[in-house]
Order: structure tokens, then C-alpha cells, then sequence
């Protein structure tokens, strides 16, 4: 039966077809026609399934009829009772259920794709609407079709489809912002919740009490289950939403934080009231048992995170030699430690938080650059992807659950939720703002307050309900799923027009320069000096002792090798290094700059003046100088540019190195290299260092007057040597050459500051014509010589090693 | 202490509190502090402060015991460094680390602002010409590693040069080859640290000091 088969050649045909016509409107059209074409083969898979059931009674009714044939007489020939080899067969049964699974996740990739197809569409509306309206649509066209749409089962979610979104929250998770404001996002997560709880809750129960709404039948408890279940900030939704809108990071983190610490909250809430509301009335222990219960399920989930943090930060330190499975362990041991906390009942989410802020200084000390790049982008694709499942799923299940729709309780819900988000919030931060220095104003109350959205945990926890346990199980599913499209689409697409119009500060843009670096870290000893001296046991001060007690027990165990010594400040200015340098090869050896830093101004520029040195100088006239100087400018041209670069963040490898025989041979790639970099006017960077050289080694600069001397001219028998004095007025292009004239690697030993920077200018003594030919050919030397700073030997990466050690 | 010296000491106390923001509580616990360190004498010397055990730790001590007995961070405008203060001076370089109010206008943000920063170039700045040259900028990098002993000097040295050629950068914008950059002024350290919200995080919470370590004599 050919018409699965059908199906995916026809969306490849499909597919086939948008790319020729990609180069008109690549627009609405595509999108469309991406939809249908999806939804198509959603639907032509699932005919399939009834038809399937066909082919296997036909072979059973001509098995029947052949075992009766058979019977009737041996007299019918062989060839009458074998059947001919089946060449071609269909078997859907077999793969079903991986196949439908990848096809809903093809689906919900290929809606991603459409809707960036449209940018003006997905300008104004979030991505989530998008995505729960394709959900809505997909589950309709299931219908029509005749079969029953998957509603989100709570399992799969909880299960597959959260972990990836709260592993990627984890493990990029902002450390300073969010530990600065662990305060305020605990009493927002943790009282917020509560509060927000009960009020919805009781006054539900209230209105429920009330004659003529047909809602008799709702006890208390089930109301405050309800409340519980509709109050918790949903961090799916809020990601979805407040990432596109890039507001400053302050608010980010405490709306998005919220959202992450209030599963404690809503686990223990709501296992209370699913065995309350059953069993026997509460009495005060077991509200005392309920914060016991509280304590234990985010403190416990908290300690299970760090637990598997810990072995994943250890075990990654023993990974040198098998790099490959590197991001394997990152993903297994969060993985394995949210559902060891699930087991217990404790909070999952904190247990993923915690493994995943907990281990990331380690891992990323230990691992290979390339295995750091594969878990950025395997968490971000599979949060991703998880993410547009959920919502259309949210869409689907809409569609397919069974709904029991009251007016007076969705409504009051509503309100409900939105009064007393803002009540909450208002509260919160009269109290908050006595002990912040940094008051929240009331553009961020307002903000943090619209921002709280609900989503699919609420709905995958009231579709957790038992039936039988509460009957009005549909009433409240309805409610949730109204409450979910209420926040989502009008406060997901309002949120970005009225951060615009509030002018609430947006996120800033600017990389993190060296300056700043080093004054934070100024800063932070200050303060904790000021600390100590006024005997004042502060923050500072305990930070302090948590980073001297990283520094000298845990880093040892947890980091490998020379890393583990290696100072904050060290490890930014390598990064920001290597940064530059990625973005140098990436450019394709530099026509477009990718600096952002325009200037002229390079090392010498800083290098105070020393006087000149004693030269046996000055016989040269001027124009004869102006032409040497012009000589030396074109032909140095490529060099100057390099080498300044190089100035700056010197990446000379330590000679004393082992690798020195291997940079012998990589400068003659570099040449290549070198000759790729034509116009490059500014001072960019080179690339990181050989792998090997530990950090120490890497730190030479020519910028360093000390390193001069004056070299006396122990070859002037042979070659005249041309050393341009770096800082002198005269020379204006100062450049910095290793002052080798092709002397080979046995010089390796000698003082590794003398190869350096050197172009010291001294008049040729001899025939100046000749010389500058001379001149030329030893620049070509030099040239070879000063590229063999290793840097750009980057550009050939090894395949294996890590991009630092 | 009788009661005429502790009404002369509210006194000054009051004063104390008009010229340098700080509440009476604060005055008080900072001045208990003070007896505290300089064993019952009336002024500071740099020895006593070698008794506080935890500052032994931190790598830029030497500088922040300097900043206390430099002229420049009394207020008055005078250059130079005493060998011992009073509590006057104690409390004004104390008054540079106090938390910004809530309702202030952004001239008076700005202010505090530049007083703080000032305080900082200061550190920075020994040899007061106004501007933070590139060997007295090696001289901070290379304190705040000083805690990494196996590091060496030249690294401090290329990441002081590095931040140099940024403050220039950002700062000069075109320089032609043979320019010279004199060193950081103070308009460029306001400028390169724009980024820092310097008035919010610059502080210390002074009426949480803790009075009871104090009494028991650490």
C-alpha cells in the first residue's frame, strides 16, 4: 500500500518546491503551503491506521482459504499453495509509535520555520500564540479527519518535555544577578505563591457559595487546589515571551526566577490538597507538616541537583581522552537527577537548577571548547523544540479534551488571577523595598506583575486530577486552558508594546570590556575589606570566604590540571581573547572588521616614551629616512597589522615550550594565512594560543619597555640588521619583529624578550641602494620569523585537542 | 564616661552626622568600632590595622589602608598622607561607601556618582598628576592577582596593557602612531565605567554592624 509512502515524498516534493521558489515571495505563501502540507501528512499517516487493519484481514482470510484449499487436495500443484515472495509490504504497526512521535516534533519544526519565514507577523505576535493557534488548527483538521487528537499527556510532559526547557534555564542561568536578588525572588516565588493561592482559592470558594452560579458541588479544598494549580508562574511561558522582548536583566531575572523557585511551592500545595481534599479535614499539624513538607521538598531537591552536580563537575575531569562523550555526562546527570528527585516527590525543577548552575564552572574548566559549543546548542535546540510542543500541544488538547464550560467560574477565575497578581506583587515589594538598595520602582511592579504568566504545568497538573476524586475535574480544566490563552495572548502580545511605551530599560547590548571586569573585581575586595574593617559580617564577607573556600579545596578536586589556579580575571581575559579571535577566523581572515572598536590607537600609543637609546644613528638624512620608512611601510603593511595585533594581547608560545618545533612548521602555514589578511586596518586580535601553552606563557607583550635593550650589533660583519626603535618619534610605523634573521630554533633558549618587538632602527652603514634590496628580502625572513607566533595557527585547528587545556 | 563628655560627644556626634549623611545609630556603632581598632586611643594608626584577621586575605589591602590615610579623601582638598587619623576622617572615607537614598534627583545621583568614583581613582591614582598612568594601572592588576602566586608578572602585565589599549581606544577614538597616551584622567574613568552602576553597588549596610563580636574583643 503505497499511501504512507505517499506521504513523505510529498512533503519533500513539497519541500523541494519552496526552495526553487524561495527567491519570490518567501512569504506568507510558504508558510502556508508549509502548514497544509504538515498537517497533510499528519493526516494522511492516520488513514493509514484504519486502513491498515485491511491488509492483514485479507492475508488472513487468504491464509483461511489457502489452509482450506490445501486441505481439499493434495493433487493441487506446489506452486499453487506457495505464495510469491512479498517484495514490497507494508507494516506500520511495527514503527508506529517513534514514527508519529517524530512527526509531530518535524511538524513543530517546520512551524518554527514558517514563522520566521514571516517577520512581520512574528514581530507583533509571540511565538507561543503562533504556536498554540497551529495547535488549535492541526487538532481541528484531526478531527475532521475523524481520529482523536493526543491530548498532552502529563507524563510525557513532566517527563520529556519539561526537563530540556529547565536544564537550558539552569545551566545558562545568570549567577551574579540571581544570587544578588535571591531575597526578593524567593519572597515573590515562595509568599507571592501562597498568597496568590489562597486568595484565588477562598474567594472562589465564595463565589461558588454562591446561590444560582451552579457550582454547589465545590468544596473548599478542591477550590484551594484549584488556586494552587492556577497561581504558579509558568516558566515556559515566561521564557517564550520575555526572551523576544529583551528587557534590563534585573527584571528578567526576578520574573524568570520566580517562575523557577515556585514548583516547591506548587509540588507540596498541591500534593496537600489532592490528599486533603479526599481524606479527612485538616487539622493545624498538618498545616505544620505541610511547611515541614515545604522545607524538605525544595531544600531536598536542592540537595540532590548538588549531589549530581558535583559528580558531573568531577567525572568531567577525567574526560581528557575521551572528548567526544564529553556533553553526554552534562546531559545524563541532570537528566538522572531531576528524576531522582521525582522519585522522592521533591522538587524536580530546583534539582535541575541546582545540578546545572552547580557544575557549569567546573565543567566548562574542564572541557574542550568544542564540547562546550555542543551542549550550548544541544540545550538550546532541545529547549527549542520542547518548547513548541508544548504549546501546540496546548493547542491540540484544547481541541480534544472534553471541556465542561461554566461562564461565572471562568470569568471569576480570570479576575481573580489578575487582582491578585497585582495585590501580591503591590504587597511584596512595600515589604521587599526595605531591605533592597536597588527600590523597585512601579514600572518594574508593573512589569513583574503582568508578566506572570500561566502555562502548561498548570494544565498538565489539573489533567493529573483524578476523576473520580473530582468530578469537576472538566470545569477546571476548562478554566486552566482559559486562564493559559487569557495570560498568553493578551499579556504575551500586550507586554511588548507597553514596554515600549513605559520605556522600561531595556537590556543592555555592550560586552563586558576588560575595564569593567577589573574594577567589579576591585570593587568586590574593596567592599570586603570595608567590610572586615568595620567588623561588619555582610555579604561581601561571606561571598569572600565561599570563593577562598572554592579556591583552595573544591576547585583541586573538581577542575583538572593547570586550570584549577587559574584567577577569574585570567580566565575572562582568555575568553574575551579567544572570542576575537573566533570571530577573526570566522571573518574569514578580516576584510569586514568584526571589532567594534574603530580606532587607531594601538599599543604604542600607550607605551610611555623612553629616551632613545644610544644609537650610532643619525647619519641619514631625512628624505633618505622618509624613503626607508616608506619602504617599510608597504612592505610591512600585512606584517604591522598582525604583529599590532599581536602587541595587544601578545601570543608569542613560551619558548620554552615543547610545541616550539611544531610552531617552526605551522609559520609556514601562517604565511598563507597571513597573506589572506589585506586590509585589515585595526588592531584586531589573533588567535588563541597553541593548546598547550599554559596561560602564563602566553602573556608576553611588546609593549614592554624593560624587555628592550639595546642589542648590540653582534652580526654587523654579515647582515646589516634593521631594528626600528618601537617607542622612538622617528618611526612612526613601529612595528615589532622577531629579530631573527633566520637563525634557526637552537636561539630557542635565549631570553624569550629579546625576540620580540625589536625592530630597532639602525642606518644600513653600507651602499643604501643595495641594501634596501637586502632590506626586502630579510623583511621576508623577519616576516617568516614574526609569524611564528603560533596564533593563527588556530586557523587549522586540531581535529582533537581542546581549544584550551 | 561621664555625662558632660557623652552630651560633647552626642554634639559632635551631630555634627558628624549633618556633614557626612550618616544617622546617629551608625555614628555610634562606627565609633564604638573605631575604640574598638585603635585599642581604646583616640587615633588610627596603619598598625592597627594589621589586627584584623580577615583582611590578611584580601590582595589589595596595602591600597585600602592607604586610601584611609590619604589626604584626598578627607574632603578638604589637601594632597598627601598623614600617619594616623581621627575618627573624623575615619567616618568621612566611611561616608564614600554609604547606600544611595531612594528619592534622588539624578543631578544628586550623578554626584554621589563622582564622589565614589573619585574615591576610587584615587586608589588608583598615588602619585595625584590626575591621571592613572600604565605602570601605576600594572600596579592594581597586578595586586588583585597578587592572591595567585604562581602567576606571573608579565601575565598582570598584558592584561594591564590590554585594558590600557581599551581605555584608549573607547576613549581617543583616532590617535595617529607617534601620539602618546598620558594615562587614565578622570573623565575617562568615568566614562569606561559607565557600564558599572557604581552608586548602586558601592556600599555597605552600616547598622547591620555587628556589635556583639565587637564587645567580645575579636
Amino acid at each position: 500500500m503505497p499511501c504512507p509512502r505517499r506521504a513523505p515524498r510529498g512533503s519533500e516534493a513539497a519541500l523541494m518546491g519552496q526552495q526553487q521558489r524561495r527567491s519570490g515571495t518567501v512569504s506568507v505563501s510558504v508558510s502556508v503551503s508549509v502548514l497544509v502540507v504538515s498537517a497533510a501528512v499528519l493526516g494522511c499517516c492516520l488513514l493509514p491506521l484504519g486502513a491498515a487493519s485491511s491488509p492483514s484481514h485479507s492475508q488472513d482470510a487468504s491464509k483461511d482459504q489457502h489452509s482450506v484449499n490445501s486441505g481439499h487436495g493434495a493433487t493441487q500443484s506446489a506452486n499453487h499453495t506457495k505464495k510469491p515472495f512479498p517484495v514490497l509490504s507494508f507494516d506500520y504497526k511495527h514503527v508506529k509509535q517513534p514514527f508519529e512521535i517524530f512527526l509531530w516534533v518535524l511538524l513543530a519544526s517546520l512551524m518554527k520555520l514558517g514563522f520566521h519565514l514571516m517577520p512581520r507577523l512574528s514581530s507583533i505576535v509571540p511565538e507561543s500564540c503562533l504556536l498554540i493557534v497551529v495547535g488549535l488548527l492541526v487538532g481541528g483538521i484531526i478531527i475532521l479527519v475523524g481520529e482523536t487528537p493526543p491530548v498532552l499527556q502529563s507524563d510525557v510532559f513532566f517527563l520529556y518535555l519539561l526537563p530540556p526547557i529547565i536544564l537550558d534555564a539552569g545551566y545558562f542561568l545568570p549567577i551574579r544577578p540571581f544570587t544578588e536578588n535571591i531575597g526578593t525572588i524567593l519572597m515573590f516565588a515562595v509568599v507571592g505563591t501562597l498568597w496568590n493561592a489562597f486568595f484565588i482559592g477562598g474567594l472562589l470558594y465564595g463565589v461558588c457559595l454562591i446561590e444560582g452560579t451552579n457550582l454547589g458541588t465545590v468544596t473548599l479544598l478542591p477550590c484551594l487546589l484549584f488556586g494552587s494549580i492556577i497561581s504558579a508562574v509558568d516558566p515556559v511561558a515566561v521564557l517564550a515571551v520575555f526572551e523576544e522582548i529583551h528587557i534590563n536583566e534585573l527584571l528578567h531575572i526576578l520574573v524568570f526566577g520566580e517562575s523557577l523557585l515556585n514548583d516547591a511551592v506548587t509540588v507540596v500545595l498541591y500534593h496537600l490538597f489532592e490528599e486533603y481534599a479526599v481524606g479527612d479535614p485538616v487539622a493545624v499539624i498538618d498545616v505544620l507538616l505541610g511547611i515541614v513538607s515545604f522545607l524538605v521538598v525544595s531544600l531536598g531537591g536542592v540537595l540532590v541537583g548538588a549531589i549530581y552536580g558535583v559528580l558531573a563537575a568531577f567525572t568531567s575531569r577525567l574526560t581528557a581522552h575521551t572528548r567526544v562523550i564529553e556533553p553526554l555526562f552534562v546531559f545524563v546527570y541532570s537528566y538522572m537527577a531531576y528524576l531522582s528527585a521525582e522519585v522522592f516527590h521533591l522538587s524536580g525543577i530546583m534539582a535541575l537548577i541546582a545540578c546545572g548552575a552547580i557544575m557549569r564552572p567546573y565543567v566548562e574548566a574542564n572541557i574542550s571548547h568544542k564540547s562546550h559549543t555542543t551542549i550550548k546548542y544541544f540545550l538550546k535546540m532541545w529547549s527549542s523544540v520542547s518548547e513548541t510542543l508544548i504549546f501546540i500541544f496546548l493547542g491540540v488538547s484544547t481541541v480534544a479534551g472534553s471541556h465542561r464550560w461554566n461562564w461565572t467560574f471562568v470569568i471569576v477565575t480570570i479576575i481573580l488571577c489578575m487582582v491578585a497578581r497585582v495585590l501580591g506583587v503591590i504587597g511584596l515589594t512595600y515589604v521587599i523595598n526595605k531591605f533592597r538598595i536597588v527600590k523597585l520602582t512601579t514600572k518594574d511592579q508593573f512589569i513583574i506583575a503582568y508578566g506572570g504568566l500561566r502555562g502548561a504545568i498548570a494544565f498538565s497538573l489539573g489533567f493529573l486530577l483524578n476523576k473520580e476524586h473530582f468530578p469537576m475535574r472538566d470545569m477546571f480544566l476548562t478554566a486552566i486552558i482559559t486562564v493559559i490563552f487569557f495570560t498568553v495572548f493578551v499579556q504575551g502580545m500586550t507586554i511588548r508594546p507597553l514596554v515600549d511605551l513605559l520605556a522600561v530599560k531595556k537590556k543592555q547590548e555592550t560586552k563586558r570590556s576588560i575595564n569593567e571586569e577589573i574594577h567589579t573585581q576591585f570593587l568586590d575586595h574593596l567592599l570586603t575589606g570595608i567590610e572586615d574593617i568595620c567588623g561588619h559580617y555582610g555579604h561581601h564577607h561571606w561571598k569572600d570566604k565561599l570563593n577562598r573556600f572554592n579556591k583552595k579545596y573544591v576547585k583541586k578536586c573538581l577542575i583538572a590540571g593547570e586550570r584549577s589556579k587559574e584567577p577569574q580575571l585570567i580566565a575572562f581575559y582568555h575568553k574575551m581573547e579567544m572570542k576575537q579571535a573566533i570571530e577573526l577566523v570566522e571573518s574569514g581572515g578580516g576584510v569586514k572588521l568584526p571589532s567594534a572598536m574603530p580606532s587607531t590607537v594601538s599599543m604604542q600609543n600607550i607605551q610611555p616614551k623612553k629616551p632613545p637609546p644610544e644609537r650610532a644613528l643619525p647619519q641619514i638624512s631625512k628624505g633618505r629616512e622618509e624613503e626607508i620608512r616608506k619602504i617599510l611601510r608597504t612592505n610591512l603593511q600585512k606584517t604591522r597589522q598582525r604583529l599590532q595585533s599581536y602587541n595587544r594581547h601578545t601570543l608569542v608560545a613560551d619558548p620554552y615550550e615543547d610545541g616550539w618545533n611544531e610552531i617552526l612548521i605551522k609559520r609556514k602555514k601562517m604565511m598563507e594565512f597571513e597573506k589572506r589578511i589585506s586590509q585589515m586596518n585595526n588592531y584586531l586580535t589573533v588567535p588563541a594560543p597553541p593548546p598547550d601553552s599554559p596561560t602564563i606563557a602566553r602573556a608576553r607583550l611588546a609593549s614592554d619597555p624593560q624587555a628592550w635593550s639595546i642589542k648590540p650589533a653582534a652580526d654587523t660583519g654579515t647582515i646589516p640588521s634593521i631594528k626600528v626603535d618601537l617607542a622612538s618619534p622617528q618611526t612612526p610605523d613601529s612595528v615589532s619583529m622577531v629579530d631573527e634573521f633566520g637563525k634557526p630554533a637552537s636561539r630557542v633558549p635565549r631570553e624569550p624578550e629579546e625576540e620580540e618587538e625589536g625592530l630597532m632602527m639602525r642606518p644600513p652603514l653600507a651602499e643604501k641602494g643595495e641594501k634596501e634590496e637586502q632590506e626586502e628580502g630579510k623583511e621576508q625572513q623577519r616576516l617568516l620569523r614574526c609569524l611564528s607566533d603560533p596564533g593563527p595557527a588556530v586557523a587549522e585547528e586540531e581535529e582533537d585537542e581542546p581549544f584550551l587545556p | 564616661m561621664g555625662s558632660s563628655q557623652s552630651t560633647t560627644e552626642e554634639h559632635n556626634f551631630q555634627l558628624l552626622a549633618d556633614r557626612t549623611g550618616f544617622s546617629l545609630e551608625q555614628i555610634r556603632i562606627l565609633h564604638k568600632r573605631f575604640k574598638h581598632l585603635t585599642h581604646d586611643k583616640d587615633t588610627l594608626r596603619r598598625e592597627d590595622f594589621e589586627d584584623i584577621s580577615d583582611l590578611t586575605f584580601n590582595p589589595i589591602r596595602s591600597q585600602i589602608v592607604e586610601a584611609f590615610f590619604d589626604k584626598r579623601n578627607f574632603g578638604h582638598n589637601e594632597v598627601g598622607s598623614v600617619e594616623e587619623i581621627g575618627f573624623e576622617e575615619f567616618l568621612t572615607v566611611m561616608s564614600h561607601f554609604r547606600p544611595t537614598g531612594q528619592h534622588l534627583t539624578e543631578e544628586e545621583k550623578d554626584k554621589i556618582r563622582q564622589e565614589k568614583l573619585r574615591f576610587l581613582f584615587n586608589m588608583h591614582d598615588k602619585d595625584n598628576d590626575g591621571t592613572i598612568t600604565l605602570d601605576e594601572y600594572r600596579h592594581v592588576v597586578e595586586e588583585l592577582l597578587s592572591s595567585y602566586p604562581e602567576i606571573e608578572s608579565e601575565t598582570a602585565k598584558a592584561i594591564a596593557d590590554a585594558a590600557m589599549l581599551e581605555v584608549a581606544s573607547v576613549t581617543m577614538g583616532q590617535m595617529a602612531p607617534d601620539e602618546f597616551y598620558e594615562g587614565i584622567t578622570f573623565e575617562h574613568f568615568l566614562k569606561i565605567l559607565k557600564g558599572v552602576e557604581i552608586e548602586t553597588k558601592m556600599h555597605i549596610r552600616f547598622l547591620n554592624v555587628d556589635t556583639t563580636t565587637m564587645s567580645c574583643g575579636k
